[in-house]
């Protein structure tokens, strides 16, 4: 077994993701199964090889530091699902 | 024939001549949507009076004189293009409530050339899956078999096309997404290079890998939609700035002289007979239309798969941390506090697909394992990079099968996530180089389904794609439609 039910949790822990007891044992299975398929990437020697991140090798993309206009508050504020005094509202995160 | 049944090409003709209005025609295709959707499900959103509006502005454009090729022509987009004041869900429960603020640029580019869009496509969540059944809006069904999957992601993109819902539609590939659905569906569908059109306003799934590109009837309509999206955008800085091809004006220039590759690496033991028929007769229309077909090798593409899920799923981890109830889409708020609201938001709006894949890319990227799976899945991709580029040294194009199988069941393979993805073998290896491809129809299988032919192109190479795809199509007669239960 590559991946067990304590490292499914601690794994949704990390991703945010809240799991029922059954899609924890649903997982554990099917991530084992496809764990143990991408092993096969260990057949090849890749020592010495660079990692690609892109496929079209780019430089970084500079522009002009200019001010624009903005699309303002309201606009960013149109699909929050709470909002006050032109901010978003989130559960109170320090006691 | 059917109004609904032409292309934009042979629409375009008959706009501009004022034979028909724009309006007529988008009324036509909304009556279609409404008749045929009932059995496709192709549709989240049909976006009626600002489609009839859309046609109406084009029909004033039409009549001072202003027409391009696609002014006044019904188009659909995938329902992961931003699009402003219409509902953009993804597929998925959590953007349920989502109207985007802003457009794609590729949308922003199809309306200032005058296209109507009549609404947003079915699609598997987050553009990830490979028969669209992991959709909030229920699974789309194939044009051809009501129960068969039209293939995913962008299955609600190439069943419409197929079940002549519109002209022409938007979708995008990551591993497969337009190539494989194209393919089930028998329309002709397109993933262009990495960089070569826009991503800004399309909602990410695996950054490295996504692109947009067009599903149409036929290849002429395919090289008009990707001339009219392709080109740098100052908006996304993987865009690439070179110059887009007049791809019309290069169509019809045959392969004569043109150097195919076959990878043998494609043609394995697990191949449907009739698949591997079709593809071989297709061989032997290029090699009579002076094409000079060679065998290669793509040694690594065993590893493709297995490379293609730690990479997906590690972005696509990063890019749905996003979904956090804060600042768009539903939230969940069970009195738990941030994190816990946290959990819940993405507990209750996630499908399942989604989550393990955010599993599985959280894993690959955790403390520990990043070297083992991330580092090491990067490093093949260079190799499976590595063996186009060389194959490409001696040839100008490859051609493959799209898929092993033509659609499979809906049910079929939802149980079993590693045969799901084992689907996405031969197109898979295209998004990891970065290069092109396309799909296009070359036969039916014994059962009546669709079967489709990939060429792939050098890096930025669409046009000698689509100038082998042309000549295919033309030399060949695959433009049989489906009938649909409202046809009979």
């Amino acid at each position: 077994m590559k991946m067990t039910r304590q490292e499914v949790e601690h794994v949704a822990r990390l991703a945010r993701l809240a799991l029922s007891e059954d899609e924890v044992e649903r997982m554990t299975g099917q991530l084992d199964a496809v764990l143990g398929y991408v092993e096969k990437l260990n057949e090849l020697d890749t020592e010495g090889i660079v990692p690609t991140a892109h496929a079209v090798p780019m430089e970084n993309a500079f522009r002009a530091d200019e001010s624009r206009a903005s699309r303002g508050v309201v606009w960013a504020l149109q699909n929050a699902p709470e909002a006050t005094d032109e901010c978003f509202k989130v559960p109170k995160v320090i006691e | 024939m059917q109004l609904t049944d032409q292309t934009i090409h042979q629409l375009h003709q008959r706009l501009s001549s004022g034979e028909i209005s724009s309006v007529a025609l988008t009324e036509a295709y909304l009556q279609r949507i409404e008749q045929t959707d009932p059995e496709v499900n192709a549709y989240i959103t049909i976006c009626r009076d600002a489609a009839l509006a859309d046609a109406a502005a084009a029909d004033k454009r039409i009549a001072a004189g202003d027409i391009d090729l696609l002014t006044g022509i019904p188009l659909a987009l995938k329902d992961i293009f931003n699009s402003e004041g219409l509902r953009t869900t993804c597929g998925s429960k959590i953007l349920d409530n989502f109207v985007s603020p802003y457009d794609a640029t590729t949308v922003a580019r199809l309306k200032a050339r005058g296209a109507v869009i009549l609404g947003k496509l079915n699609m598997d969540e987050f553009a990830m899956g490979s028969s669209n059944e992991n959709s909030a809006a229920g699974p789309v069904r194939n044009p051809w078999d009501g129960e068969r999957v039209p293939g995913g992601s962008s299955g609600g993109s190439a069943a419409a096309v197929a079940a002549r819902q519109a002209v022409a539609t938007l979708g995008t590939d990551t591993g497969g997404s337009i190539r494989q659905p194209a393919a089930h569906c028998g329309v002709v569908g397109l993933k262009p290079t990495y960089g070569r059109v826009s991503r800004y306003g399309v909602i990410a799934y695996a950054s490295s890998l996504d692109q947009v590109g067009p599903l149409a009837r036929d290849v002429e309509d395919c090289a008009t939609l990707l001339g009219a999206v392709a080109g740098y955008d100052p908006a996304d800085s993987t865009s690439v700035d070179r110059p887009v091809p007049d791809y019309l004006a290069t169509l019809k220039d045959g392969v004569n002289g043109k150097r195919i590759g076959l990878p043998r690496e494609y043609f394995i033991d697990g191949l449907d007979a009739d698949v591997k028929c079709a593809v071989e007769r297709a061989i032997e229309t290029y090699r009579t239309l002076g094409a000079e077909i060679v065998d290669v090798s793509l040694p690594h593409t065993d590893y493709a798969v297995a490379c293609y899920y730690l990479i997906a799923t590690a972005e696509a981890s990063s890019n749905l941390a996003r979904y956090d109830g804060v600042r768009f889409g539903v939230r969940r708020d069970e009195g738990e506090g941030l994190i816990g609201m946290y959990q819940q938001t993405r507990a209750a709006g996630f499908g399942e697909e989604v989550k393990r894949r955010i599993m599985l890319g959280t894993y690959a990227l955790s403390s520990g394992y990043y070297d083992a799976y991330y580092l090491k899945a990067q490093k093949v991709r260079t190799l499976i990079r590595q063996d186009f580029l060389d194959a490409f040294e001696n040839v100008d194009l490859l051609l493959t099968p799209v898929a092993p199988t033509p659609a499979f069941k809906i049910g079929e393979k939802v149980d079993d996530p590693l045969q799901m993805y084992l689907s996405d073998i031969f197109t898979i290896p295209v998004n990891l180089a970065g290069t092109c491809g396309l799909s296009l129809p070359c036969g039916l299988s014994a059962d009546g389904l669709p079967i489709g032919l990939q060429l792939i192109g050098k890096p930025f190479a669409e046009d000698e794609l689509l100038q082998a795809a042309w000549a295919f199509e033309n030399a060949t007669d695959f433009s049989q439609l489906p009938q649909l239960a409202a046809d009979r």
